[in-house]
């Protein structure tokens, strides 16, 4: 798996946000995407997810263009849970939705849940979770249906040492079994020979 | 393990239950407007009689507006929105997806009430029949149109009124041909049916247009 930028642009509200970003990430890479507020990270994350349109440049994967968006997770602020449905339904669904045909099954809810030490929150309804076991339940949807992918907003955000912890052995894994992680992060994640992209200010 | 549709129905089936309300809020709307209406009518049975389809639809297309504009807000919000561009599943076919579940949890009640409330209106049995049948077969074409209205308005935090101002106009056929039908029902010159196959038109054109025109305006909102 190769997943190549090439002069990648973003605009947003008429400003050029990500100016002409280059980078090429094969099995088990990792980047790390650093820089100051505002100076794109989330955009270009959301930009690879194929949440924004690119204004000049292209993004492949294994020289193919349109194959992106359904091999890759992405982990924003927002953590996509439904709040009057319980953890293993909110990922259940996700698991069912998200599934990729070739990639085989993914771990159940109960497993990935237990991989960031939140196996007991499982039967309650997401809106009664705080804010770390929310983030938490969003990375856990990275377990459930297997891509090769990960784009990752500051993931550590509101978790404690022990779950940022657990979220590094769940990437170091993912990168020992071929996948690759993208991380926009001002903090330390836990990825080891990562790559570090620096992003420029905007004025 | 289920197909991506049919556990996107099961979700928004569950989230509706779950939340409650939608479905009843529409039904006691459409109650309220048809018992205040003999009031300030008069006690005019016939008049009551020839008007009652008209206000029933008119209550029943209201009530649907209600609602709609959370259509796809709640997704929105949360980010889930994204993920379910994520998915290898057509953004249309999620917009179709959730435009049925919509139907049944808001206007199907709808669509069960509005007969009975026909009583309120001094109507006959067959044309409760006709109000039925003619919301039966309208109500998804409103619910299609209000799913544009709902994409084009999603991250607006007081969309609703917009969104009613985007959407009446276009509902404006399905009203016609739904109380044309639901008149016809009860006698008068124009068969029943002629209206009912206009009206089922337009839900069947409504149902192939709308998904595509919501899930591009889904798509461009980011920029």
């Amino acid at each position: 798996m190769r997943l190549v930028a090439e002069k990648v642009c973003v605009d947003r509200g008429g400003r050029r946000i990500v100016d002409s970003v280059d980078f090429t990430l094969v099995d088990g890479e990792a980047l790390i995407l650093s820089g100051p507020n505002g100076a794109g990270k989330s955009t270009l994350l959301r930009a690879i997810a194929g949440l924004l349109p690119l204004a000049a440049g292209a993004l492949s994967l294994d020289g193919e263009a349109d194959e992106i968006a359904a091999a890759l997770h992405y982990v924003g602020h927002a953590e996509g849970m439904k709040p009057a449905l319980t953890v293993r339904e909110n990922l259940d669904f996700w698991s069912s939705f998200l599934a990729r045909g070739d990639a085989g099954a993914g771990l159940a809810p109960a497993d990935a849940l237990g991989a960031f030490g939140l196996a007991h929150v499982i039967d309650i309804p997401a809106g009664y979770l705080s804010a770390g076991q929310k983030r938490r339940v969003a990375l856990a949807r990275l377990l459930v249906a297997p891509r090769p992918i990960w784009l990752l907003d500051e993931p550590t955000t509101a978790l404690d040492v022990r779950a940022q912890a657990a979220l590094a052995a769940v990437m170091a894994r993912h990168r020992a079994g071929g996948g690759v992680v993208l991380a926009a992060t001002h903090s330390p994640v836990g990825l080891e020979n990562a790559g570090e992209l620096k992003l420029g200010t905007v004025a | 393990m289920k197909s991506p549709l049919a556990a996107l129905f099961v979700r928004e089936f569950a989230i509706a239950r779950r939340i409650g309300g939608s479905g009843s809020m529409g039904v006691v709307f459409m109650l309220m407007l048809v018992t205040i209406l003999p009031f300030a009518i008069g006690p005019d049975l016939n008049l009551l009689r020839r008007i009652g389809p008209a206000i029933l639809w008119i209550a029943a297309l209201l009530a649907m507006l209600l609602g709609l504009d959370r259509l796809f807000q709640a997704d929105f919000e949360d980010g889930s929105l994204d993920q379910l561009q994520l998915g290898a599943t057509p953004l249309e076919f999620v917009v179709l997806v959730k435009c049925l579940a919509h139907w049944m949890t808001t206007a199907l009640p709808l669509v069960i009430a509005a007969p009975l409330f026909g009583v309120l209106m001094a109507q006959e049995a067959a044309a409760m029949l006709g109000i039925g049948v003619s919301l039966l077969v309208g109500t998804p074409a409103l619910t299609f149109i209000g799913a544009v209205g709902a994409a084009a308005t999603v991250s607006l935090r007081r969309g609703g009124l917009l969104m009613a101002l985007l959407v009446l106009p276009l509902c404006i056929p399905a009203l016609i041909f739904g109380v044309s039908a639901a008149t016809a029902a009860s006698g008068g010159t124009i068969p029943f049916a002629t209206p009912l196959a206009i009206l089922a038109a337009l839900t069947l054109a409504a149902g192939a247009l709308c998904p595509f025109a919501a899930a591009a305006l889904l798509r461009r909102l980011g920029e």
